[in-house]
This record gives C-alpha cells, structure tokens and sequence, in this order.
C-alpha cells in the first residue's frame, strides 16, 4: 500500500524497547507520559472530590496530604517537564532540521530507561505508603519530621533528572551539529529556539535539584545539619536550592508550549510569525533572566528586604519577554487568513490563559499583594493557568497539529474542536474560582477549610469533573484515529517546515534525500497559497 | 466605600490591608486593561481576517522592530510602576517593629500558642487591644508554619531556629481567622485559630480575667535559677561570665573586634549557640542549651533577661 515508515519496518517488542530511532523512543515516552498524566490526573480527581465539601469526608488528612503531594511530584517531573520535549521535541527535532536522528541516539534510548526507572522508583514510593511532604519537600519537615517514604520519591525524582539532563544535551548538540544544510540559526523553526532554550535550563538547573535531594538524603540518613536548626542547619537554604532549580524549571514547563503555539498560529494564519527574532531572542531572554528570580518564592520566608526587592524586580523583567510574545502572537493574526482547525482553537485557548497565568504572576511578583496571596489557593490558580492553561493546552494543540506527521492517520476533527472547547470551559470553571478563594484568603494544601468558602470550591470541583471528561476524550479518538482514521497525506496543513516535506508518518532515515534550505521559516504564501486540504 | 464594591474583597481592617487592597485594585484595572486590550484585538482579527472573508491583506507590516520596542517599553514602564508600588507598601508592612505591646506565638505541630507578657496564654487565638501596634515575637518549634492573618492581608513564615518579629494594628472590633499558610503535616488545615480585638478598656479586662499566672519574666527568672544559669551570671559569682543586667538593647564588643545589638534573637542564640558570638575579653566557657530547651522555656529566659535592662548593676 505505502512504502514503509518507522512504524511498520518491524513489529517485534524488541524492536521497540531497544530501538534508537527518535520518532520511536518518541512514542514510547508518550505512552509513558499518558500513564504518568493519569495518576497524576487521577489524584486531582481525588482532591477535587474531597475538597467539594469543608468536611474531612473521603479520606483523611495523611491521605489528603498524601495525594497532594503525588499530584505535584508526578505532574511536575513525570508529565510537564518531559511532556513536549520528550515527545514532540524526540519526533521533530530531527525532522525540523532536516537530519537522520538526534546526535546521540542510544543516549537518547538511555534517557527513557532513566526516565521510567525514576518513575518506577517514584510509583513504588506511593505504593509503599506514599510521600507527605508537598512537591517542595520543605525541610525541616522533609528531613526529621516526615515519617513517610520521602527519600524514595525523592530518589526517583534524582534519577529523573538525569535524563532530563541527557535529553537537554542531547538536543543542544543535535540543533548545534546536525542542522541541514542552509538551515541558519534564523531559519530555524521557533518551536527549536524555544526547545534549544529549554535544553539549556535543564542542563544548567538540574544538577542543582540533584545536590538538594542528596543534601536531604544526608540529613535524614546520617542526622549531618544541614536544614534543621536544631542540629546547626538553616531551614532556608534549602528553599535557595530548590527555587534555583524549581523556578527555572516553571520555564522548562512553559518554553515548548510557547514553540508549539508559534507554529500553531503562524501556521493557521498562513503567515510568517510577527517578529520572529524578537521571539526568537525572547526564549533565550526568559531562559536566562529566569535563573534570577527564584527568590520571589520566598518574600515572606524571612529573607531579607533587600533580597526580596532585587528578586521582585527581576521577576517583573522575566515578564517583559513573555509579554513580547504574546503581542506578537496576536500580531501574527493580523491580515492573516485565519482557519480554525482544532490545533488553532488550542492554540487561541494558550494565548488567553497563558496571559491570565502571565499577569496573576506578575500580582505575585508585586511585593505587598505577595504577602497576602502567597501560599493560597491564588497561587495554585496562577502556576495551574500557566502549566495546565498554557503547557497542556499547548501540548494537546501540538499533539492535534502533528498527529497525521506521528500516525500517518485523520483524527476527526468534530471531535477535536469538542474537546478543545470543553477543556477551555472546563479550565476556567476549574481554576478561576481559585483565584477568588485565593483573594478571599483560603491557604493551599488545606484538608479541611471555613465553610464560607465552600461556594468556589464547589464551583471548582465541578469544573474540575467536565476538565476531567474532556481530557479522556481525545484519549478515544485520537485512539481510534491510530487505527481506524483516514490516512493522512504527507502535508496536510500545507505547512512549509521541513517535517512536513516527508512522507506521514516518516520513514525511518527521515529524509529520502538531504533536504536543502534556501527559504526563511514560514514562508506560507505563493507555492502554499492553497487552503490546508482537511479544512 | 470603594472597597465594598470589588466583590468577594472585604474592607481591610488596618492601615496596610488598606494600602494592599488599593495596591490589588490597581493590579486588577491595570489586568483588566490589558486583557481587554488583547482579548479584543484576539476576537477583531480572528473575525475579520478568518479564512475566506474577502477583506485587504495587502500591505502587512514586515518591518516590525519599532512595533516590538514600543510594546517592551510600554510593558517594561507598566510593570516599573507596579513594582515600585508593591514594594512600598511592602516595607511599610514588614518594618521593624518599635518596641510596643509585645506578645509571643509558639507555633508547633498543629497549634498556635500566644503568650502575654503579664504570663496569660492562650492557644489558637489571640486577643488584641484595638488601634495599637502589637508586635509579635513568633518561634517555631519544629517545623516551618506560616502565621497569616487575611483580614489583614498579612502574613510570614514561622521558621524554627529564629525569632521573626511582625506587626499588626488592627482598627475594627471582631473575631479573624488566624491560618497555617505553610504547609506543616498531617493536621495543617486544623492549625487554625482566631485574632480576637477588642476595645482598650475591654481587652485590660480580658487580660485581669484570664487565669491567673505569673508573668514571663518571673517564670524565666525561676527557671534561670532552676538551669543554674545564675551560677555565673547571677551576682557574686566566682566564675567570670557577662552580666546581664542593662544588657538588652545595648551593643555589646565581641571577641572578633565586631559589636552587636542585645536583642531577642541575640540573647536566643547565645543561650543556644554560646561559642558563635563571644563577648570581648570573656572566655568561651558557657555550655550549650541547644537541644535542652523548648521554645517556651526559651523565650522566658529572653523576657526575663530583657526585664533586667532597667537594673544596672
């Protein structure tokens, strides 16, 4: 039927689990990441039902405590920080840039097994009677006052990070080495400008976070003061530590959303993205102010004065680069030809809710108001509007856009849009009653609370049980189109990128030939003048 | 007043939860502004410069640097501006405290434990005279909690192994909630309590009514003698160690050529840590309290040498 791809070249499990093609340790760590997304999904769930009366009534607070901290450790590390990257970034690098493979593809093999051995180290900790820390593992209680498998987790979070670390390397090298040839710096696709500057964050931030969890690993084995002031240590600088690797990692969180979303609208506008350079250098701005603003965690910590001002400030920088993109997103709309295919819908739902997340950050970042709405349900509003706002809804517009590339397959589109819809109403519905219960002053983390403000929780919990519906849903047609859908031509958005110039889904060398670049990116006029073929 | 018309935001009670409510309206305008702005723009082009609307796309802007400085000034300024603002009220907030009503929290594993100074204790609440600052004097004695009060907007961490001053003037009659805003294990959302302010004259009473007790500095005073510390710092001592009479609030020379101030947490660390700051021409021979003492019993000792600076000796 068609010629073959690196799907079918061979079927053996074999084949799989020690394959070093990109696009398949791509669609291993997506399947890795969908189970990750459900536990972690399945404890909000369970959060969200207990939370929906004052009461303690489904499970009791170690329990609660329990599940909150799960949610945190295997969402933050086991699906957001890997999720495009790993996924999206493994399939497209090489694709984008007109090469083979990544440059070290076994150590890219090597990095899933890392992966899903932290994963199983963290999984067998939860099994094992579960981490009540918080995802922050704040020490003094992390170190001697916990009495659960804290050094497990956190173990599996220190294997974690090293592929993190190699994946990060890996990438770096291969836009560095392997772009083809006439594929300059400025022809690159920003979706790798916002990879490249997510790589370095986690080459650079990593080995930070690994430090802190031995450092934990010291004081509650060996009793060394390091955190508790009991035995000389200071409380605080593990707080330094961890923010210094944590606040960097929010970027590491965010940057491939934001690549994703420039391919998304420059492409469903049939334009070049405004400002490309402007963009471009924004990444690389926010990846580096970024390293200087960990301590806007701590304005109320004890830190001094002076501290807090200068970590305010940088914070209000590290906003200035976000905010370029997202009027340059909304520029790139402009005289454009605009379709609303799923992807796009997707990618319109990130602009409006990374922005919310972008200007609730910058309330946070405003001293006064930080005192006050620090540590409360205002705070859990704001990092869920830019991680599940932003990154996720980013990762489902990408996973949309790219699915006839990784398949060969159609999804069917009215379902698409459904989802998108329902995910953007069930968001809101989720999370904006959050910020209320922030403002109003309920503190996270908090089993049972007031029962004036079981309203919003409520409200939020309902949200919650259609955000929950509208995230299985793509699970059944995007399912379903895998096997079943109508198979995709090689160029369906007629998108000019170099991973649209091979056939769907690629064959295993990628390219037929050594694709050559003589044009800008997104040059979607003239030879790409005809309408996407599915719209 | 203006503030009863931002929903779910009830009026500050203090002179800096007015000045924080302010500071948050003007974020949310200045929100609301931008989003409208872009919120806007996002439906204008979406609808007319959807595919298949035969509308001019001719003459697009391909030279954009000076659309992308003024859109990085603009929000570079705006934001300028917001910081500037939110750290003023930041300092007015979190200034060191004169020496006023003072009263000290025990935060432990799940309970808030106040103390006055005239020796009455309470647990999870606290009872405040109105329109007077309180300073509060607040250890941990395990782990990190965070004592946050929203009615005033104010809130900071207890971290175990300091003393953090923090204080709160509170203008209204009533009863607010008092929060664990930091999470501290299994029984974080039930370390909650009450901040009661009363009337002057009501809360004198309060005060004559509660059990009675002797006040700190007497119980430190009993418990000084009780640990032997008066051993060598009492009068007529053999052993040559630092008096304590008129110390607190003085600078007192150190060992290295440095000098520091007498305060709370000066005395707590040198009754904890002896051997970090020894006093000039004195030798390193106190013994440690680390690990001997609850916070408690330490901040007695605290208000006890405190009650000595009036006595010269």
């Amino acid at each position: 039927m068609s010629e073959p791809n690196y799907l079918t070249t061979d079927y053996t499990l074999q084949s799989w689990f020690l394959t070093t093609d990109h696009k398949r340790i791509a669609i291993l760590y997506f399947a890795s990441l969908i189970f990750f997304f459900f536990i972690g999904g399945a404890a909000a769930t369970a959060i969200r039902i207990e939370l929906a009366t004052p009461q303690a009534d489904l499970v009791s607070s170690d329990v609660y405590n329990r599940l909150f901290t799960m949610h945190g450790i295997i969402m933050v590390w086991f699906f957001l920080i890997p999720s495009i990257p790993n996924t999206l970034g493994n399939f497209l690098v090489p694709l984008m840039i007109g090469a083979r493979d990544l440059a070290f593809p076994r150590l890219n093999l090597m990095s899933w097994y890392i992966f899903m051995l932290g994963g199983c180290t963290t999984l067998f900790a939860i099994l094992a009677g579960g981490i009540d820390t918080g995802w922050t593992f704040y020490t003094p209680f992390s170190t001697l006052y916990s009495n659960s498998y804290v050094i497990v987790a956190a173990a599996g979070v220190f294997i974690a990070g090293f592929s993190s670390i190699l994946t990060g390397l890996n990438f770096i090298v291969t836009i560095h080495r392997l772009r083809a040839p006439g594929l300059t710096w400025y022809r690159l696709p920003l979706f790798l400008w916002s990879l490249y500057a997510t790589s370095v964050i986690l080459v650079l931030a990593t080995p930070v976070l690994a430090v802190t969890l031995l450092l934990i690993a010291t004081e509650r084995f060996f009793g060394v003061g390091i955190f508790d002031p009991r035995i000389g240590g200071d409380p605080l600088l593990f707080q330094h530590l961890f923010w210094f690797y944590s606040h960097p990692a929010v970027y590491i969180m965010i940057l491939p959303g934001m690549g994703v979303v420039n391919e998304l609208v420059s492409c469903f506008s049939r334009k070049p993205v405004f400002g490309y350079k402007f963009v471009a250098w924004a990444s690389l701005a926010i990846a580096a102010v970024g390293f200087l603003v960990w301590g806007h965690h701590m304005f109320v910590s004890g830190q001094s004065l002076i501290a807090s001002l200068v970590f305010s400030f940088m914070s209000f920088v590290v906003a200035v680069p976000s905010a370029i993109k997202v009027f340059n997103w909304t520029a790139t709309l402009h005289k454009g030809s605009i379709h609303f295919d799923a992807p796009m819908l997707y990618a319109l739902a990130f602009i409006g809710l990374f922005t919310i997340g972008g200007l609730t950050g910058l309330f946070l970042a405003c001293l006064a108001f930080d005192v006050h709405a620090t540590d409360t349900y205002f705070v859990v509003a704001h990092f869920h509007y830019i991680m599940v706002g932003g990154m996720v809804t980013a990762y489902f517009g990408g996973l949309h856009y790219w699915w006839p590339k990784i398949t060969g397959r159609l999804y069917s589109e009215y379902w698409a849009r459904t989802a998108a819809v329902l995910i953007f109403f069930g968001f809101n519905l989720t999370f904006f009653p959050q910020f209320i219960l922030g403002a109003e002053g309920m503190p996270r983390r908090y089993h049972v609370y007031p029962p004036e403000f079981q309203v919003w929780n409520v409200l939020s919990s309902g949200g919650a049980a259609i955000l929950a519906v509208a995230y299985l849903l793509p699970m059944f047609y995007l399912g379903y189109s895998a096997f079943f859908g109508a198979r995709a031509p090689a160029n369906p958005w007629n998108a000019p990128g170099l991973e649209w110039q091979t056939s769907s889904p690629p064959p295993e060398e990628n390219f037929e030939t050594q694709p050559v670049v003589t044009r800008e990116p997104y040059q979607y006029n003239e030879a790409f003048e005809a309408e996407p073929q599915n719209a | 007043m203006w503030r009863e018309w931002i929903p779910f935001w009830r009026p500050g009670l203090s002179p800096q939860s007015s000045d924080v409510d302010l500071l948050f309206t003007g974020l949310l305008i200045a929100s609301a502004l931008v989003l409208g702005l872009l919120f806007f723009l996002l439906a204008l082009f979406c609808v007319r410069y959807r595919a298949g609307n035969q509308i001019d796309r001719g003459h697009r802007t391909s030279k954009s640097w000076h659309w992308e400085v003024s859109w990085t000034v603009a929000s570079f300024i705006c934001f300028l501006g917001l910081f500037v603002w939110g750290a003023s009220v930041y300092f007015e907030m979190y200034r060191t405290p004169t020496d006023e009503l003072v009263v000290f929290v025990v935060a432990k594993q799940w309970m808030w434990k106040t103390q006055h100074p005239g020796g009455q204790s309470e647990i999870d609440a606290l009872h405040v005279p109105l329109r007077r600052p309180v300073r509060l004097v607040m250890a941990s004695q395990d782990v990190i909690h965070s004592f946050y009060i929203p009615a005033l907007r104010l809130k900071h961490d207890v971290v175990p192994g300091r003393y953090q001053d923090l204080e709160l003037e509170i203008d209204k009659p009533g009863s607010y909630h008092l929060f664990c805003a930091e999470y501290c294990g299994t029984d974080h959302s039930g370390m909650i309590g009450e901040i009661v302010a009363m009337e002057p004259a009501d809360f004198s009473r309060w005060l004559t009514q509660q059990a009675p007790s002797s006040p700190l500095a007497d119980e430190g005073g009993a418990l000084f003698r009780q640990l032997g510390c008066s051993g060598c710092h009492g009068k007529g001592s053999k052993v040559r160690a630092p008096p304590l009479e008129g110390l607190y609030g003085k600078p007192v020379p150190l060992s290295d050529g440095s000098s520091v101030v007498a305060d709370d947490k000066y005395i707590r660390d040198s009754i904890l840590l002896p051997r970090s700051q020894i006093v000039a021409s004195y030798e390193p021979l106190m013994p440690s309290f680390a690990g001997k003492l609850s916070e408690d019993q330490l901040l007695r000792l605290v208000v006890y040498v405190k009650s000595l600076a009036g006595n010269r000796s």
